[in-house]
């Protein structure tokens, strides 16, 4: 015989109600993402490859456009990147201890990675 | 209930691979591959700010020829994943579902990956001859 209440039965097997959120926000980013990545890329060649001083890429970076449209691309990515990455770790590990690992340290990686960039962003851009 | 292997499906080994598929597998490929460009991103960022001799190892980093061929890969999978998340953007409102519209849409965002591609190293290319 069960003892067990049907709510405590039911508890954690259906929806948790936010993967609605995942979805949007996946997408969101990615209609960020089109035209800032076409402006990064296009910068990048622009900066590395014709092989700048970085007088002029800190030249670059503290004009408001480029400052601006830097932070959104982190923040964008970032957020991206850590929605992406763990529907796959979601999809294809299913050892416990690993998958929580991974999970946990994707999530911590993305903050700390973004505040590095945002804060050398900001540092760049008022001077360094 | 006793747990047993069972056999898993679907069989991924007897599956004859379509062009909507691999092109779908890649997707997800390129944005792993692209995390390690998200990191050189920030090192980047970090060695700008923490003053010129800093900056100079991304810069000899990036102008080597492994940098090079990191960059090359990392634009076409930029590319690439950009080109195909626009498709999927188009998917999310609906359209483009039909067998038919799919492998069109697959085609044309291979053929703009590459393109895309070619065009930025071409402007790459422009920048540096006339700097």
């Amino acid at each position: 015989m069960r003892i067990q209440t049907p709510l405590a039965r039911v508890r954690y097997l259906g929806s948790a109600k936010e993967g609605g959120d995942h979805w949007w926000w996946q997408r969101l980013t990615a209609i960020l993402l089109v035209p800032l990545t076409l402006w990064f890329v296009a910068s990048i060649w622009w900066i590395v490859v014709s092989g700048a001083s970085h007088h002029m890429f800190q030249d670059w970076l503290s004009g408001p456009v480029a400052a601006i449209l830097m932070l959104l691309f982190v923040g964008a990515l970032f957020y991206h990147l850590k929605l992406g990455l763990q529907v796959v770790i979601e999809d294809y590990v299913h050892y416990k201890p690993l998958k929580w690992t991974l999970l946990i340290g994707l999530n911590l990686g993305c903050l700390i990675g973004a505040v590095a960039a945002l804060y050398s962003t900001v540092a760049v851009a008022f001077g360094g | 209930m006793a747990l047993r292997e069972r056999p898993l499906s679907p069989h991924l080994q007897v599956y004859r691979p379509q062009l909507t598929s691999v092109l779908s597998i890649f997707h997800r490929l390129t944005g792993v591959f692209l995390t390690s460009g998200a990191a050189m991103l920030v090192c980047w960022l970090l060695t700008a700010a923490a003053g010129p001799d800093y900056y100079a190892w991304s810069e000899w980093f990036l102008t080597s020829w492994l940098g090079y061929a990191l960059l090359a890969a990392w634009s076409y999978c930029l590319f690439y994943h950009l080109s195909n998340g626009i498709r999927h953007l188009f998917w999310d409102t609906g359209l483009g579902f039909s067998l038919k519209a799919t492998y069109a849409s697959g085609i044309l965002m291979v053929i703009a990956s590459l393109g895309l591609t070619g065009l930025s190293w071409g402007l790459g290319l422009l920048f540096y001859c006339t700097r």
